[in-house]
């Protein structure tokens, strides 16, 4: 098998996504072995141990500080060239899912993505894959080795009952034209704004708002419910609400008893975030929108109808 | 005025939002046989194209697809916006594409125009995969941007704002490079009556395997590492209801279905 399992890390702490692939992997195989990339990442190596790696390669270089995927390519082919591995797994993020996509053309690898489980059936490895906005549940194979995978955010839970693994250095060498790509400024942890991971009731508000001033009716809503707001990455990235109230793959998870989404259209990358909501409610216009695929009351409507009626109608029978 | 460049648009056809998609269980691939449209995420780089065209009149923007010969109808959508021309990779040998079967088809197509910047959308809608950019960069051998929340060339280069697990990254690229954009990034304009007019006298050049000098055993199945195995169904949500508005009735509806639940 010789599983590599790739982890990711922010901040000098591996990222639990890829603890949990890695649990998971060890569950498989007691020979995992595990691959740090960065600048002083060594220290790195023992949690990583902790959450079941055998040994854990390290490529610690001051010109892989930044978090860009190309370097991390050339580490990895040259990796897994010499030393074998059948399979390389992946926990999904923004950074790994381009050092997997660009590992696959470099080797001619098979990549099956959007993993929400695998497992060994017959001695080789088969995902589990939810498709076509999760309607379809897939069996993927890979036809020849390496296997690359990436495994959708969130999916594994760490664990942390592994030993102490072997450390071993490897080396460092870079494509010229793959560090072509220069970080200007990295992304640093903005926790500032309101936390929507501890409200009972979220109302989500997207792109279908129209503008951002349309968060005011939402937040009335909120209000009246006694809940907090989110949004999209759409509506985040174009400025309209703080990224502190994302929900998604690159935002926050949630799972409120109740979450009103309005006027979101359900990209997979959102309804990972929210898809542990006890009771979802999508208001889109759209009667083909994604988001009615997994919502409890699926309105056909227009937000701007529907949304100050009934934050009305909720303060009327609220106030009874 | 910025200097003029030449960009490639990579954008696919995917099933139209009405269409019904499935998976056929006979050959193990996505039904295209229903009605298709342009994948919406791409006509963000579309977009994104047309603005650098905008600026720079002599900006060349070359559409690139790969799927069967039918797609040039929804492909024209893109000419009428205004884009200049499509290269659509055709071919029996291409069907079932992986994504190492696929990227080796558009990086030979790619090479072929050998543009300034090459822009691709966040994710196909049919597809969700959003890897196949890295995966050409890799071929190309050009740096690359993904997730790109906005875009600025300047000096030939690419300077781009783009959204992590943690924040907000800025990066630069020099051209000759790869970006691909998040549909956050700007509205796609309308095709014109002048723009739909005008795109059916534009060129659409289908070319095959052949042309591209790809040899057919790295396209299609024969060319791909993956394999679908089985196909079954997800777990059911449970009961879903469904209801439609008219003129803001559905309020009082989703009153009562809140307070059935007791979750008011
Ligand atoms: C790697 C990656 C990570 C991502 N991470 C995230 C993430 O963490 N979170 C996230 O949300 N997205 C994420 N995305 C983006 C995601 O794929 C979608 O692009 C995004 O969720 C779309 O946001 P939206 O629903 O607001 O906008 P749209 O997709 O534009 O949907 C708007 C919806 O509003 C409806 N509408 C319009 N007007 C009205 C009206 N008057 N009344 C009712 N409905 C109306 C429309 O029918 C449409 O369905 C990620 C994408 C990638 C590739
Ligand atoms: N067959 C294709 N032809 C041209 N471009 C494609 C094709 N498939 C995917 N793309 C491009 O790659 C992006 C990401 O697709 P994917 O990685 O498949 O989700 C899309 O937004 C398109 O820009």
């Amino acid at each position: 098998m010789s599983i590599l399992v790739y982890v990711e890390h922010h901040e000098g702490e591996p990222v639990k996504g890829a603890l949990g692939v890695l649990s998971k992997a060890a569950q498989l195989d007691d020979e995992v072995t595990a691959l740090v990339v960065g600048s002083g990442v060594e220290p790195l190596a023992e949690s990583v141990g902790k959450h079941g790696a055998a040994r854990v390669l390290v490529a610690d270089d001051p010109s892989l500080e930044a978090a860009l995927p190309q370097p991390r390519v050339d580490v990895l082919a040259r990796l897994v060239t010499e030393r074998g591995f059948g399979t390389v797994l992946f926990a999904a993020t923004v950074l790994t899912a381009d050092v997997a996509a660009g590992l696959a053309a470099r080797l001619e690898a098979g990549l099956n993505w959007d993993l929400v489980d695998f497992t060994l059936e017959g001695g080789s490895l088969v995902g589990k894959r939810a498709a076509l906005g999760d309607s379809v549940l897939v069996d993927v194979g890979w036809t020849s080795e390496p296997r690359l995978a990436l495994v959708r955010s969130g999916t594994f839970e760490p664990v942390a009952n592994g030993g102490q693994a072997e450390v071993e250095r490897v080396p460092v060498e870079l494509e010229e034209w793959s560090t072509r790509t220069a970080m200007v400024e990295q992304a640093h942890e903005e926790r500032a704004g309101p936390s929507i991971e501890d409200a009972d009731v979220i109302v989500a508000g997207g792109r279908g708002l129209g503008s951002p001033d349309k968060f005011g009716m939402l937040e009335d809503l909120a209000k009246a419910l006694g809940g907090a707001v989110a949004a999209t990455r759409a509506v985040v990235d174009a400025g309209w609400y703080p990224y502190a109230t994302q929900v998604g793959q690159t935002g926050r998870s949630v799972a409120p008893k109740l979450y009103v989404a309005c006027g979101i259209s359900g990209a997979i990358q959102h309804k990972v975030g929210m898809q542990g909501s006890g009771t979802i409610v999508a208001i889109n216009k759209d009667p083909n929108a994604p988001i009615f695929e997994y919502s409890d009351l699926a309105v056909v409507g227009d937000i701007h109808e529907i949304v100050p009626r009934l934050t009305d109608l909720v303060r009327q029978q609220r106030g009874a | 005025m910025l200097a003029p460049v030449k960009v490639a648009v990579c954008m696919k056809e995917v099933p139209a939002a009405a269409a019904p998609k499935r998976i056929d269980p006979g050959t193990k691939r996505l039904d295209r046989s229903v009605e298709g449209a342009l994948n919406d995420f791409d006509t963000h780089a579309l977009e994104e194209a047309l603005r650098l065209k905008d600026s720079a009149a002599e900006t060349e923007v070359v559409v690139v697809s790969m799927a069967p010969e039918r797609a040039s109808e929804s492909l024209r959508k893109a000419l009428a916006m205004g884009a200049d021309r499509v290269v659509l990779v055709s071919d029996e040998a291409a069907a079932g594409s992986d994504l190492v079967a696929t990227t080796a088809v558009l990086a030979a197509a790619l090479e072929r125009e050998s543009p300034d910047l090459t822009l691709f959308g966040q994710q196909a809608g049919d597809a969700d995969g959003a890897v196949l950019w890295a995966a050409i960069a890799d071929r190309l051998r050009l740096p690359m941007i993904s997730q790109a929340a906005s875009l600025e060339l300047q000096d030939g280069k690419v300077r781009s704002k783009r959204q992590t697990e943690f924040g907000y990254d800025v990066l630069e690229a020099p051209l000759p490079c790869v970006v691909a954009v998040s549909d956050a990034i700007n509205d796609p304009r309308y095709p014109s009556l002048k723009g739909i007019m005008g795109a059916k006298k534009k060129p659409q050049d289908v070319v095959s395997l052949a042309d591209l000098g790809v040899e057919p055993g790295r396209a299609g199945e024969a060319g791909s590492r993956t394999a679908v195995l089985a196909l079954a169904e997800p777990p059911s949500r449970g009961d879903s209801r469904r209801i439609e508005d008219d003129g803001g009735s559905a309020a009082t509806e989703i009153l009562s279905y809140l307070t059935e639940r007791k979750l008011l």
